[in-house]
């Protein structure tokens, strides 16, 4: 199961991996366990990598994995944030291969929505309590309610 | 025989647990125990009913540790999770490493509290302790059902196996052998409250001696959830071999959220003790803790985590849980709607008072505790309708920061305040202060680097909590201050030390991932990495290859770590040992990854990976801390209360000394 998901990893990713890597991919990917040489790069592509889910573990980020697939995909977001593009692309290019579920950022679609309303009621709520509690306690003399 | 002991003890407590929560439940409808005595008929049941359940639980766990420790091959339970070449260590842990066994762990530890409360606990009102036991008797009767209906640990083979299938050899660990027994006392001290709440409600005593009673089991069962997450979240740290220590997993979300509500609960108790105000909040939140304990019992154990789908198709245990979680949780809220106007907010307080700052937080807490929720079983809501979304780190940290911040500011300031009514000019000086430390830590941190937004904010407060955590202090005699509010200042510095931790790991980490040969060396930091090299080595039930590493820190003297990869045969699985080194201003953490091929002269090259992590030790320090502090205020507290009770015997057998002379003396002269 694992090995199938793996291969058609390899599939997807081959065309787009770097010139002259592709072929040889199977076994770790150059930059799976390698960082980039420019150090504002590796950063951007680090706090990116740990946004990501790694689709074979069970609640791991790719950054915190040492499945095969987690090793291809930060090959993945290293070489193409090494290609100049901005790791907002790199997250479009993930989402649109394997789907939202990759993403650990949540955006604002039609199935996500709730995830940002509600909180925002929380924070109203949040607000009528305090000043419904706190304007009713303002007179401490009225010892029982 | 020795499981069918167990089996046997199990459900004689069952039946007793029966027997707890009718006869309290009679007592109560036929009005004994009115007058301040225990001699009803079903009354005098109660007591003697929670002490014998609890003996019995307790000895059918023993029976279980002692089927796992003598690796008992015809119990399936056993057999599934044992092996018997295993360090005897970890098939005793073994015992609780599995659904059955950890279930049977928590109605041991439940049954233990109810037993103890029946035998010990004497200042309540009788008829508010016979509704507590009754409920803790109901809520035991579930747990008890389903263990012996859809999950008996002490099930048999029909033929004995030849050998055991191991356990999981990530879960051979010494943390996370102790991490699900500490979480689990902690779930099992929020029932407990639960129970008290209820037994308060439902009798109309919601008053402080009810909340001076509940409030040690609520301290308790916060500093064990505390060492609980304190320690799962080192384990994850150094057995995942990625420096990770919080990755807002449902899992640790389960453990996190009871710990949420028993923060607020914890506060809102101390209200209702101190000031006899947050009545009903205080019964709100009793109820939402162990409701939220109940959610990670659910989640953790349903499999529902795995796949929605694959609760779906092997829903019994799910579902089991779901109806007892449907049935305490809305049968409590039922009774707290028809009950929770009869009871009286309390006595009221000013706008900038201790109680003020203290709602203030509670309802912060809720709300983080509401967006840990969300963000929990969302994605578990869409994914039944095949949506899969991810919710993670860039979700949570920023949402819940929105509470958290004000939360923290207000934390600060807290403790300095007075009961029921403070002018803020009182404490001027103290809010200069912290407020100055705050504003400097955030410039000087904005000034030196480029750190994200939530790292420096939280770098700034940890500094002004730490120091507005001693503030309370100033100017008392620091030998006459009572060991709870040492226990108060020890768990806010905590706090802060740990908000330090994570923030500092945050913000300064650096990595070094390096394909290396034998002799090269790289650096991290100012640390220099140098790998020695790389030899195979065995353990009792692994193989494993041992880097040889030197660090060394500027001109000192290097040391030798040896991180390992090691690979388990029973079952097959590999792991790696990370090498921490730990320095007083943070951790260096080795990781041996797998081999990388050979270089250009036919060396072997082998996959290193070194992260340099400033003061990342202080975010379970802080853990350590909060914890102790929550012990210390355990210990003031009640003995606190035991001396009070003292005095007041004594003044009582006074009173009585002294009215027995006067009628002596009476009867003399006529």
């Amino acid at each position: 199961m694992m090995r199938a998901m793996f291969a058609s990893v390899a599939l997807i990713a081959m065309p787009l991996a770097a010139p002259g890597a592709a072929q040889d991919s199977m076994p770790p990917a150059p930059y799976a366990y390698k960082q980039l040489e420019d150090p504002v790069l590796e950063a951007q592509a680090k706090e990116l990598m740990a946004t990501l889910r790694c689709l074979t573990c069970q609640s791991q980020t790719i950054a915190d994995s040492d499945a095969p697939m987690a090793g291809d995909m930060r090959h993945q977001v290293r070489s193409r944030i090494a290609a100049g593009q901005s790791p907002a692309q790199v997250r479009e290019w993930l989402r649109a291969s394997y789907g939202d579920y990759v993403s650990y950022e949540p955006e604002v679609s039609a199935t996500t929505w709730p995830l940002f309303l509600i909180p925002l009621v929380f924070l109203f709520t949040v607000g009528l309590i305090l000043w419904r509690r706190l304007r009713r306690g303002s007179a401490p003399e009225g010892d029982q309610a | 025989m020795i499981a069918e002991i167990g089996l046997a003890a199990l459900w004689l407590a069952a039946a007793l647990a029966a027997l707890q929560l009718f006869a309290g439940a009679l007592a109560l409808k036929q009005g004994e125990g009115a007058e301040g005595n225990e001699d009803g008929h079903f009354a005098q049941l109660v007591r003697p009913a929670a002490i014998t359940q609890a003996l019995l639980a307790a000895l059918a766990f023993v029976m279980l540790l002692w089927c796992f420790a003598i690796t008992d091959l015809s119990v399936k339970l056993v057999v599934t999770n044992s092996h018997s070449m295993k360090p005897m260590l970890y098939k005793l842990t073994g015992t609780w490493g599995n659904h059955e066994g950890s279930m049977l762990l928590w109605v041991a530890v439940m049954a233990l509290s109810g037993g103890l409360i029946a035998w010990l606990e004497r200042r309540l009102p009788v008829r508010t302790m016979l509704a507590t036991l009754a409920t803790q008797g109901f809520v035991a009767l579930g747990f008890y059902a389903f263990l012996i209906l859809s999950s008996n640990p002490f099930e048999r083979l029909p033929v004995p196996a030849p050998e055991g299938q191991g356990l999981n050899p990530l879960l051979q660990d010494i943390g996370l052998a102790l991490h699900p027994p500490t979480l689990y006392i902690g779930y099992v001290g929020l029932s407990v409250a639960f129970s008290f709440a209820l037994g308060a409600l439902l009798t109309r005593q919601v008053t402080p001696e009810f909340a001076r009673v509940m409030r040690p089991w609520v301290l308790g069962a916060w500093v064990f959830l505390t060492l609980g997450i304190t320690a799962g979240s080192y384990w994850a740290y150094y057995e995942l071999g990625w420096g990770g220590y919080w990755f807002w997993d449902p899992v640790e979300n389960a453990s996190l959220m009871p710990w949420l509500a028993a923060t607020a609960l914890l506060h809102s108790t101390s209200v209702l003790a101190a000031r006899d105000a947050l009545r009903t909040w205080t019964i709100m939140l009793g109820v939402v803790a162990f409701s939220m304990s109940m959610l990670g019992t659910f989640l953790v154990r349903s499999g529902v985590l795995t796949s929605v789908h694959a609760f779906a198709v092997d829903p019994e245990r799910g579902s089991f849980i779901l109806v007892l979680l449907a049935l305490y949780i809305g049968g409590a809220l039922t009774i707290f709607a028809l009950r929770a106007h009869s009871i009286s907010e309390g006595k009221r307080f000013a706008v900038s008072s201790r109680e003020s700052a203290l709602v203030f937080n509670n309802v912060m807490l809720s709300a983080i505790l509401g967006v840990v929720l969300l963000g929990t079983l969302y994605p578990l809501l869409t994914e039944a309708f095949d949506v899969r979304v991810s919710v993670g780190p860039p979700y949570f940290n920023p949402v819940s920061a929105i509470f958290a911040v004000p939360m923290f500011l207000v934390m600060a300031v807290g403790p300095l305040l007075r009961w029921r009514e403070d002018k803020p000019a009182r404490v001027q000086i103290q809010l200069i202060v912290v407020s100055s430390a705050i504003l400097g830590v955030l410039a000087l941190v904005a000034v030196l680097g480029d750190y994200s937004l939530l790292a420096t904010i939280g770098l700034a407060l940890a500094v002004g909590l730490a120091i507005a955590a001693f503030l309370p202090l100033r100017g008392r005699r620091l030998t006459r201050v009572p060991l709870a509010t040492w226990g108060m200042v020890l768990a806010h510095f905590g706090v802060a030390i740990s908000l330090f931790g994570m923030a500092s790991e945050s913000a300064f980490t650096k990595e070094r991932l390096a394909a290396m040969v034998a002799g090269e060396s790289v650096s991290v930091a100012d640390w220099q990495i140098t790998l020695d090299g790389v030899d195979p080595i065995a353990g009792p039930n692994w193989t494993a290859m041992e880097a040889r590493i030197s660090a060394s820190r500027g001109s000192a003297e290097p040391v030798a770590v040896t991180p390992q990869a090691r690979t388990f045969w029973a079952p097959f699985q590999a792991t790696s040992e990370s090498a921490l080194l730990t320095r007083w201003d943070g951790q260096l953490y080795a990781v041996l990854g797998d081999s990388a091929g050979v270089d250009a002269e036919g060396m072997q090259r082998w996959q290193v990976r070194v992260w340099w992590k400033p003061f990342v030790t202080f975010i379970w320090y802080g853990g350590l801390l909060i914890s102790l502090g929550g012990a210390l205020a355990i210990i003031g507290r009640l003995s606190a209360d035991l001396k009070r009770r003292k005095a007041a015997r004594r003044g009582a057998e006074r009173r009585n000394e002294a009215r027995a002379l006067a009628a002596e003396m009476k009867e003399e002269l006529v």
